[in-house]
């Protein structure tokens, strides 16, 4: 942002010194992430930038950390990934379902008391985790589901609908109701109305309520923590396991694989977020 | 206005066929809503339901020793109860003897007075060798506690099968022997310590993160797409990106032999032996905190801010306005709504976070919920546990349902 020429010097201290303030807190949001990332591929035991490492050699650097994350004898890895991806999965198809049916009951103008079930919808994202979590597991050791992935895809479709239901509601307020009805008046049942006519305009928003609901599983340690025996083991319980008793270099190699997965998550709900402005006509 | 009725095509008045069809949408609307609602109810909110019980329940003690309780009604407490109190005792205690389960009682007992481990243990093995009748007098030959008035008002206070003591012992009070709340000793008064200080956290990173988002969001908010674009994925990506992943790159930054403490050596603000602290206490908890919680705050501010048309402004100045005045005047109330929704956000969630406040935070920087987790994992008082999470449940719902009155739910905003 350029200055025009007659810009008082006082005007000008102040700009810049809230340009630079912003560039500060940019730097604040971002740069810990990048720590993250060289020290994955430290050739050292410790998590420290080495000499060799600040001096960009080489042999200050290796693969030897994700080699340990892959094949290495004790650990967890390998199973954690599997587990956290079958439940993620589960969980993602379930929250995305129960919230989009529910998103579509809540958007429409003759729902009663909108408001309140929409409160109500919305509170496992607001109740802090560690109270769901108790909660649940007091639930699922009663059914009997305590220790079973069943019990974990079940709590987590709980953690992720209201993300569903936010983004899909979001997108439905831009929707045009008179296509809906033009394809009734042309003949279509309601059912095919809604997989050729509905779905396909409210895609967007469903897909980034799936993607939030994919992360949010995927990334969830509390409530996993009442509920998991050893077989559940997922991601990030490994993580706060090891995060507990030391910093190992191997959980850096792990924390970059997820960075890298995020950042794929992020540009492709950025994608998503653009094509559903352009197909409801929302140019900002 | 024509008195005829307007018939529609199946012949009923059109009021009757509207209403017919606004009826049919209302329940269709609703049927869409009831999968998610009926699931929601079963699997959370009856959970939460069952764990408010959970807390007041106290039918554990009421259900093993039925007889004992039951003779003990009439009485008052001013002097030692008579004969079938004693008798129901000796039933009761004989029967938990033969079912090997009187270990349960001696925890719930001693909470209510401390001497009652020893006196039930040694009253359950010499029981066998009681004789029929005068159970008083060979009680308190047992043990002259059991002719201590103040044992057995005890254990007539665990009588009840509700209690609240559990909320009590949460807000650092206990009863004491004549069932008036006291407050427990000087000592001992450590929950008051955590309530006080997760409030602190929670009030403290808001404001932090109010003071960093503001300026940035106005930056995101004004910048050209093209720039804005590219600067908003500095704010997505830690958003996007796993809570530990951040929370472990905080351990890395904040470690003793970390980057910000080479920083500080290096400036010369501290000796090299002596680097300072600022991880495993408060500190820590706040800077990690601010920085993963800050998102949360910069889309509400950025998504209200965007709609503020930037004439206002221009109108502001050409009217005389300093920058400043126009600012406070103009841009700043218009920007009110998204502040609210984003400090009450931030507060809610600061307010019940587990994970980053039990990796960095050590003893001085941990909050209520680790407390919580510590009672469901570790001292197993699942009772305490709930009492504790019932409490931070109304605090958290309160602040949630000024949130939807101010701001209502469905404006909240994701990416």
């Amino acid at each position: 942002m350029a200055l025009p020429n007659h810009t008082q010097l006082n005007y000008r201290i102040w700009h810049y010194t809230y340009l630079t303030f912003c560039g500060l807190v940019f730097f604040f949001l971002i740069a810990p992430l990048f720590v993250i990332l060289p020290l994955s591929f430290n050739a050292e035991q410790y998590i420290h930038f080495s000499a060799k490492m600040l001096a960009l050699d080489p042999e200050g650097f290796s693969l030897r950390w994700y080699e340990d994350m892959i094949y290495g004898t004790k650990n967890p890895w390998g199973l954690a990934t599997k587990n956290s991806l079958i439940i993620a999965f589960f969980a993602t198809i379930g929250s995305t379902i129960l919230g989009t049916v529910a998103a579509l009951g809540l958007s429409s103008r003759y729902m009663p008391y909108k408001a309140a079930f929409m409160a109500l919808l919305i509170s496992p994202m607001i109740v802090p985790l560690i109270i769901s979590g108790t909660a649940i597991f007091f639930f699922m050791a009663k059914v009997g589901l305590a220790a079973t992935h069943t019990g974990i895809i079940l709590s987590h479709i709980i953690l992720g609908t209201p993300f569903v239901v936010i983004t899909v509601t979001a997108t439905l307020t831009g929707f045009d109701h008179s296509v809906t009805r033009a394809a009734a008046s042309l003949g279509s049942n309601p059912v095919n109305t809604f997989m050729k006519i509905t779905l396909p305009l409210i895609m967007p928003g469903v897909i980034s309520g799936a993607l939030f609901a994919f992360v949010t599983s995927f990334d969830e340690v509390v409530v996993v923590l009442f509920l998991a025996g050893l077989e559940n083991t997922t991601i990030p319980i490994q993580m706060w396991v090891g995060l507990r008793e030391q910093l190992s270099p191997t959980i850096m190699a792990v924390a970059t694989c997820l960075i890298v997965m995020s950042t794929l998550i992020l540009v492709s709900a950025e994608l998503l977020r653009r094509r559903s402005e352009r197909l409801r006509g929302i140019n900002r | 206005m024509s008195k005829e009725q307007i018939l529609s095509s199946d012949g009923l008045p059109l009021e009757v066929s509207l209403k017919k069809a606004e009826r049919k949408n209302k329940l269709k609307a609703v049927l869409l809503v009831a999968p998610l609602f009926l699931f929601i109810l079963i699997i959370y909110v009856f959970p939460i339901g069952d764990m408010l019980f959970r807390s007041i329940d106290d039918r554990m003690i009421t259900n093993m020793l039925p007889k004992t309780f039951k003779a003990m009604e009439k009485w008052d407490g001013s002097e030692l109860p008579d004969e079938p109190v004693y008798q129901g005792l000796y039933e009761d205690l004989t029967f938990l003897k033969e079912n090997k389960t009187y270990g349960k009682i001696i925890a719930r007992l001693n909470y209510e007075k401390s001497g009652f481990s020893s006196l039930i243990k040694k009253t359950v093995r010499k029981i066998n060798k009681f004789e029929e009748g005068n159970y008083k007098e060979q009680f308190i030959k047992v043990h002259k506690r059991w002719g201590q008035s103040d044992y057995l008002v005890a254990l007539k206070n665990a009588a009840p099968k509700w209690t609240y003591a559990k909320y009590l012992k949460g807000m650092d009070r206990k009863f004491d022997q004549d069932r008036n709340i006291i407050q427990v000793d000087e000592d001992r008064r450590i929950h008051k310590i955590l309530w006080l200080r997760t409030l602190n956290v929670a009030f403290w990173v808001t404001v932090f993160c109010f003071i960093l988002a503001y300026p940035i969001s106005h930056l995101l908010a004004t910048l050209p797409m093209k720039y804005s674009n590219l600067l908003m994925i500095c704010v997505l990506l830690p958003f996007w990106t796993s809570l530990l992943v951040r929370t472990s790159s905080w351990m890395v930054l904040l470690q003793q032999q970390g980057p910000i403490n080479d920083l500080i050596v290096w400036i010369g603000l501290a000796a090299d032996d002596n680097r300072p602290e600022l991880m495993y206490n408060v500190i820590g908890t706040f800077v990690a905190m601010t920085q993963i919680l800050l998102p949360f705050m910069v889309l509400p501010l950025y998504s209200v801010m965007k709609t503020i048309s930037p004439s206002l402004m221009r109108a502001g100045k050409s009217l005389g306005g300093t920058p400043l005045v126009s600012f406070v005047k103009i841009y700043f109330p218009l920007t009110i709504p998204g502040i609210g929704a984003g400090c009450l956000l931030v507060f809610i969630l600061a307010i019940g976070y587990y994970i980053t406040p039990a990796l960095v935070g050590g003893a001085s920087g941990s909050l209520i919920s680790n407390t919580i987790a510590y009672h469901m994992k570790s001292s197993l008082d699942w009772a305490f546990a709930s009492a504790l999470g019932t409490m931070l449940l109304v605090g958290v719902l309160t602040i949630y349902w000024i949130y939807n009155k101010l701001v209502g739910i469905d404006n909240i905003k994701l990416g």
